[in-house]
């Protein structure tokens, strides 16, 4: 029988379900937890709940602690609550571990708490790569993959069989027959593989929140997409009246005035996907933000054109995420709702009203499982 | 626990080698029982604080999750783990290497001696293994009765307070109990006598208020051991309620007959003799609560206080479990071939961080130092007073004292009054120590001062009521709307309003009454209330 604690457990982990998803929220929202440290790791906190006490306030006031250093030397890092140590010792304490995780670990705590789908990618497995496993034996190779083991029993196979292998002098003089080498085996692996393209509105309405919304919802749909794919490419478009392919670092920083034809991102993502996607092996994602505002009702109407006869053809699916923002119409939103409507496999909506709603966004974009 | 097994006979040869060299050094204790355990046992084990048996909650599955994922991603591995009964259980990592549990059992021998000798644990019921089973099969009955959802969240809403304990209860001996009880049944009966009379309000108020002091002198607090509780639980009822009627009618309330009814009246209560601070024994005594809701406060409380004196001497406690392995190690038990095993794990456990204090270093460095200073004469006067640094740095007195000392130390301290008491200018420099903070204009937390009463200052305060804020129910029926009074004894530091407004949440879904709470908020005396929708500051 399981000892009762792992009944505890599960009520944890069910009561997190829901609490989780706040601590995500609270991370996701803040962007700051979310360091890259090194090459591809992250540290998050881990699942907790705190129960409310009486407790004092105002961490800045500082602590304790012993090595060298003169007043006004830096101490590294936030001050640690006071508790343990190496040893658990007898009593309670205090708990606040924070463990280093992954990309991968992270992606996968994302997905099973927002209960994201696999994506099923497009049946196309057309990039070949080529592994080499040493996983066999081969009579002939270097010296330095020499496999002492094998090459032994060659010997003392051969000199049992010629009755030269005296117990009593137990000797094994390999012969250049007897020698083994470990061998490569080549493995011949399909990868899928993705591309996303970034949209974003820059025009004056978009302010630096707006942006930064953007920044953090996209952070974390590369974290799955790259968990999803193998091999993954990442394209940026801004526009407000043209539209310019740029790098990731102009994408969130531009800031550009006047106004808004979200056609033309359309028209260069399409041009991007024809000059380098092949639909055939890639999985494409075009991804569009802005806060609704299109300079007027024709160039809607080429917009939704665009996406008929060429993006929805060749992508997985189409994502527009509208920031809400305080100058914004919000139309844009409804020119699609009206067309392709709440259900729509290929075409996915998404009104993100502030931090908190980026998780929820997330999921409508890919709960779908595309 | 069926995954726990006893020892081999190897572990059990070392075992006895160990004890032995234990008492040789003349440390006493109750038997110790270790048990080899896997690590998912320990993992339990330790989320359960140390227990095998607890009552049903998720808190001990997220502890559990925690020490699992802890050792799963390698960033914490549970050592040594003992508890406080007699005879100590203690567990033994089976994957451990040998020169670790000898460790592991020397240390184990130190916090044994001083559960034992300790003047904080001196009340501590040792037969906490069937408390807390017995605490288990009642909170589940309760479950069963009630729902496990009501329970729990019960539960959850009592352990908010917590950390709201009188560090005084742990000396509240059966004896003091009684005599107090006894005392105030006397004084209760003669005011039953002198009610009625014609004596002025003034002259009965001076009465009323010799009797506090009487009562106060008389002994310490109103507990109700809950021990004594389950055990008599008959014979207590007719105490409470005694009490209460005594109280009640102190305060010249004559609706003796709503008293009779269960749910409590918490309105009656007018005034409180004294501020009490041990807030959950107040709320399942006066709170408007059914019968199980005060039973399991009584409860949670009861685990509190058993673990509440390892919380005033988590320094002392591993220092000298610490001082202990330290020397039968080194002195006794270590074979050559474990000398760089031991030093690394030593080492280890010895770290120091330049961002909090690490008991264990402090503990051990604190109790060497008074050994060498009571070994060599460097206290008192006159070495004090000495002003030839010559002289002062080779003063020896060869007094030998410093075993003795160490010895009278473990028994009369806790950590405040060892810090207090011990902890010297020469050792603070010696060890680096030095206090740091929040410089705002660089953003980021720097290195203060090196300032021997300033690190002494910040260190006690830290430790000052385990590190809790001190709070004290002082009005039950305040501005007469049977509102309750919390005052927060500010000594510096503000509460952190957040954490204020969900615990004054979770009083006032007990007290059922608004929840008020006077503090120091910005150098500012204030008053909030919670009135179970907002906290507020009153007008």
């Amino acid at each position: 029988m399981d000892h009762p604690i792992k009944r505890d457990h599960a009520r944890f982990r069910k009561i997190i379900k829901g609490k989780i998803r706040e601590n995500l929220r609270k991370y996701v929202s803040s962007g700051d937890m979310i360091i890259p440290k090194g090459p591809k790791r992250f540290s998050i906190p881990m699942p907790q709940i705190e129960i409310p006490r009486f407790k004092f306030g105002d961490k800045s006031q500082g602590g304790m602690g012993q090595g060298q250093g003169n007043p006004g030397d830096p101490v590294d890092g936030q001050p640690d609550e006071q508790g343990e140590g190496k040893e658990a010792g007898q009593g309670e304490g205090n708990k606040d571990v924070e463990v280093e995780l992954t990309i991968e670990e992270l992606a996968q705590i994302l997905g099973e708490e927002l209960e994201l789908p696999n994506i099923e990618p497009k049946g196309r497995h057309q990039i070949e790569s080529h592994k080499d496993r040493y996983t066999t034996i081969g009579v002939i190779g270097p010296e330095s993959l020499r496999h002492f083991k094998r090459t032994f029993r060659e010997s003392l196979k051969r000199q049992l069989i010629m009755g030269t292998y005296d117990f009593r002098n137990p000797l094994i003089v390999p012969i250049k027959n007897d020698y083994r080498y470990k061998a490569a085996h080549t493995k011949v692996e399909y990868e899928n593989s993705a591309v996303v393209i970034y949209m974003m509105d820059v025009s004056g309405s978009m302010g630096d929140e707006q942006k930064e919304i953007v920044r953090t919802e996209s952070f974390w749909i590369n974290l799955w997409l790259k968990h999803q794919y193998k091999n993954i490419e990442i394209r940026y478009i801004i526009h407000d009246a043209t539209a310019k392919e740029v790098d990731e670092d102009t994408f969130f920083k531009t800031r550009e005035s006047g106004g808004t034809l979200i056609s033309s991102a359309f028209i260069l993502c399409r041009d991007i996907i024809k000059k380098d996607y092949d639909a055939n092996e890639w999985n494409i994602y075009p991804f569009h933000f802005s806060d609704g505002d299109n300079w007027s009702l024709d160039d809607t109407k080429l917009c939704l054109e665009i996406l008929d006869s060429d993006l929805l053809k060749v992508s997985n699916m189409f994502c527009y995420g509208q920031v809400e923002s305080r100058y914004g119409s919000g139309q844009f939103y409804k020119d699609l709702f009206e067309k392709y409507g709440e259900r729509s496999d290929s075409v996915i909506l998404s009104k993100i009203k502030n931090k908190e709603g980026i998780l929820d966004s997330i999921k409508e974009f890919l709960g779908k499982g595309k | 626990m069926d995954k726990a097994k006893v020892l081999s006979d190897d572990l059990l040869k070392l075992k006895l080698e160990i004890r032995q060299f234990a008492l040789d050094y003349g440390l006493t204790f109750y038997d110790v029982e270790f048990e080899v355990c896997d690590y998912d046992t320990v993992n339990i084990l330790a989320a359960q604080g140390g227990f095998p048996t607890r009552y049903p909650h998720w808190r001990f599955g997220m502890e559990y999750d925690q020490f699992s994922k802890g050792y799963a991603y390698g960033v914490q591995k549970i050592y040594e783990m003992v508890i406080n009964t007699d005879p100590c259980y203690a567990y033994l990592l089976n994957a451990n290497h040998t020169v670790d549990q000898k460790i592991v059992m020397a240390h184990v021998y130190g916090h044994a001696d001083f559960f034992k000798n300790n003047a904080w644990f001196s009340n501590t019921n040792r037969k906490m293994m069937d408390v807390m089973a017995n605490h288990r099969t009642k909170i589940r009955r309760y479950m069963e009765k009630y729902g496990a959802d009501e329970v729990e969240l019960f539960i959850d809403k009592i352990l908010s307070l917590e950390n709201l304990l009188d560090i005084t209860d742990l000396f509240e001996t059966t004896d003091v109990q009684r005599h107090r009880q006894e005392i105030e049944k006397i004084a209760s009966a003669e005011k039953n006598k002198t009610f009625d009379d014609d004596r002025s309000e003034a002259l009965r108020s001076f009465m009323k208020s010799s009797f506090t002091q009487q009562q106060k002198k008389a002994k310490k607090d109103k507990a109700i051991k809950d021990k004594e509780r389950e055990k008599e639980r008959d014979k207590d009822k007719e105490h409470q309620s005694e009490e209460e009627r005594a109280r009640a009618e102190r305060d010249g309330d004559k609706h003796k007959d709503s008293l009779d009814d269960p749910t409590k009246n918490a309105t009656l209560l007018k005034v409180l003799p004294r501020p009490q601070r041990d807030i959950m024994k107040f709320l399942a005594e006066h709170a408007p609560i059914t019968e199980w809701q005060s039973d399991v406060i009584s409860i949670l409380r009861e685990e509190a206080y058993y673990y509440l004196p390892q919380r005033v001497t988590k320094i002392m406690n591993e220092g000298w479990a610490s001082y202990w392995h330290s020397r039968i190690m080194t002195e006794k038990s270590l074979e050559a071939s474990e000398i760089t095993d031991f030093a690394d794990h030593h080492a280890g456990v010895m770290q120091t961080s330049r961002k909090s204090l690490n008991p264990y270093k402090l503990g051990i460095e604190l109790f060497r130092d008074i050994e060498y200073r009571w070994n060599t004469g460097r206290f008192g006067k006159e070495y004090n007073d000495c002003d030839d640094i010559h002289q002062k740095e080779n003063w020896d007195l060869k007094l030998g004292q410093g075993r003795a000392k160490i010895f009278e130390v473990r028994k009369a301290h806790n950590d405040i009054s060892f810090i207090d008491e011990f902890l010297t200018q020469d050792f603070c420099n010696r060890n680096q120590m030095f206090t740091y903070k929040f410089n705002p204009r660089t953003n980021r937390f720097e290195i203060d001062t090196r300032d021997f009463e300033a690190i002494k200052v910040k260190l006690l305060s830290s430790l000052t009521n385990y590190g809790a804020p001190v709070i004290e129910v002082e009005d039950a029926n305040f501005a007469n709307r049977g509102e309750l009074l919390l005052a927060h004894r500010h000594y510096g530091v503000d509460l952190d309003l957040n954490y204020a407004h969900d615990t004054m949440k979770n009083i006032w879904a007990v007290w059922k009454r608004p929840i008020n709470l006077r503090t120091k908020y910005d150098n500012k005396e204030i008053i909030f209330v919670f009135d179970g929708k907002e906290l507020r500051p009153v007008a």
